[in-house]
């Protein structure tokens, strides 16, 4: 069966509300399931349509595609672990961008006559999925610690990065006066493919959420470029809306950090005025404290403010968080989490860890809505999570991250920093917090230590 | 289409994607992203025309890789979507 062009169109559209209201969903933790399960619905309706188009005739080659990556799209959402969920999105930016790129290949050898836009748009794509492809699988490598999650570069990667990408708008401008030149296709491809792996290896641990925003952002572009070569208004207007939503996650990102989007790209570090002397802040102030300490103050305590790191997943300590929380809760405390927005490693990764441990969302606030209310709480306990705490973020012009909005817990009555050491966090400096008057320090694992405090609660 | 509406609906479809976007709370930003992920695996629309037309073998071999990996987008990036925010939804 074939149908009109126009009725495929009404069709992307009505997929196209369908994405847009799925989105809208996602606005409320409510209506999310909702949401998801609309956006399905749309692209359901994309995807059937499309089998009706009159260019298709055959399809033993999409039921094989849809099969072998609809089992492994099934084991990937099934096996993944909720810590590992930035390493899955990296991953599946990474295939976005390879779609998108092989679409606009694919195109480019069906060998129609395109116009200047459609070849323009067939290098914009071939770009930036390429980019998309490699550099999300750096990400990906990084993070799952298959190479050194430590900024990588050589002399002169700037200038490499530079030739690479003006040779590629070289191509792609050769291209439209000749768009039959396979060896320039592969050519641009290949420079694309160099240049994302070269794009993110600079990139450090700390500003990984940044990147994987942005590879989410281009994954979103390349589909949009993709439809530009297809003249597909489904693709346009979904790639655009991913765009957007990618862009806008990087902005919340780097201005977390305060830090700008070049920065992070090109592996800057604001530079400190002197080097700050690890001894000389933390000598004779460190008070060491024991869970039975902990426990005690707990017990007297009205409102406790939890605020976790990444630190804390990696010690797979949030269902005992959740146990301790609802120790106090359960003797009236008030417990809530203090969630800044980099916790984590990919935007919002916090609040989904504690979301799998059953803790409620509306017990989990961000930054602005909790840093006023650290002065009337009685313990923050500050668990696995470092420079986002640090007041000379706030207090010293001279700090390399000054100007970082930080969670306020110096403010609070007294607060227990868990911790193996006094070693630095991911900007390498030390914390004063440690050194304040009304911190205790609680050296140990996270997991152990939580655990310690809810039997030593328990028990009082 | 021609390329003035196709420009229209692309510029038009950003803004309208930023007002949407600023409204999900952070809370969701992980879903979001994922989410995201799997409606952008809407390239499996182009992919499928390239797999399913008649061209030569370049063309159907960069088709079953497109569907392959926007499959993948589509199908994992839903499923895992609607795992974690079944988590937010418990209580």
């Amino acid at each position: 069966m074939q149908i009109s062009q126009n009725w495929i169109d009404i069709a992307y559209l009505i997929a196209a509300v369908l994405f847009v209201l799925g989105i809208k969903g996602l606005t409320k933790p409510k209506t999310a399931v909702r949401g998801n399960m609309l956006a399905g619905a749309g692209m359901a309706v994309a995807c059937v349509v499309t089998l009706l188009h009159r260019d298709i005739v055959s399809y033993e080659i999409i039921i094989a595609g849809i099969l072998v990556g609809g089992i492994i799209g099934v084991l990937l959402a099934k096996k993944v672990q909720m810590t590992a969920m930035p390493q899955l999105v990296a991953l599946l930016n990474g295939f976005g961008g390879g779609a998108s790129f092989s679409v606009a290949a694919a195109e480019f050898f069906r060998g129609g006559h395109p116009d200047t836009v459609g070849i323009i748009a067939t290098g914009a794509a071939v770009l930036i999925g390429a980019v998309t492809f490699t550099g999300s699988f750096v990400a990906f490598a990084k993070l799952q610690e298959l190479i050194d999650g430590k900024p990588m570069g050589f002399p002169g990667m700037k200038a490499a990065n530079a030739v690479l990408l003006l040779g590629s708008i070289v191509a792609i401008a050769y291209l439209v006066s000749n768009p039959g030149s396979p060896t320039v296709f592969w050519g641009l491809a290949i420079a694309a493919a160099v240049l994302g792996i070269l794009l993110v290896m600079p990139i450090g641990g700390a500003d990984m959420p940044v990147v994987i925003a942005l590879l989410n952002s281009y994954s979103g572009v390349a589909a949009s470029a993709a439809g530009f070569v297809m003249g597909n208004s489904a693709l346009i207007i979904t790639g655009s809306l991913v765009g957007a939503s990618g862009l806008i996650l990087t902005q919340i990102m780097c201005k977390a950090m305060n830090r700008s989007l070049t920065n992070v790209l090109f592996g800057v570090m604001a530079e400190g005025g002197e080097t700050i002397d690890q001894d000389e802040v933390y000598a004779g102030k460190i008070k060491s404290t024991s869970a039975d300490e902990v426990a005690m103050l707990l017990e007297t305590a009205q409102r406790v403010v939890i605020v976790p790191g990444f630190g804390l997943a990696m010690a797979q300590a949030q269902h005992a968080v959740r146990e301790l929380a609802d120790t106090l809760e359960a003797n009236g405390v008030e417990v809530e989490y203090a969630i800044h927005p980099v916790a984590g490693r990919m935007p919002g990764h916090m609040n989904v860890l504690l979301a799998e441990a059953e803790v409620s969302y509306d017990k989990l606030k961000d930054m602005d809505t909790i840093n006023p209310t650290f002065e009337q709480t009685d313990v923050a306990i500050v668990l696995g999570a470092n420079d986002v705490t640090n007041p000379m973020a706030r207090e010293d012009k001279g700090s390399p991250i000054y100007g970082m909005p930080i969670l306020n817990v110096d403010k609070a009555k007294t607060v227990v920093v868990v911790k193996r050491s006094l070693s630095a966090g991911f900007a390498g400096l030390p914390n004063p917090l440690f050194a304040k008057d009304n911190t205790l320090m609680l050296f140990g694992d996270g997991k152990g230590a939580v655990v310690d405090i809810t039997a030593a609660l328990k028990e009082g | 289409m021609d390329f003035v509406a196709e420009l229209t609906l692309f510029v038009l479809a950003i803004f309208l994607g930023v007002e949407l976007i600023t409204k999900v709370p952070p809370t969701l930003h992980t879903p979001l992203m994922s989410g995201s992920n799997a409606i952008s695996g809407i390239t499996l629309v182009g992919a499928l025309i390239a797999a399913g037309s008649d061209a030569g073998m370049l063309v159907k071999v960069l088709g079953f890789i497109a569907v392959v990996l926007a499959t993948i987008n589509v199908i994992g990036g839903f499923m895992v979507t609607n795992r974690m925010l079944a988590m937010f939804k418990r209580k």
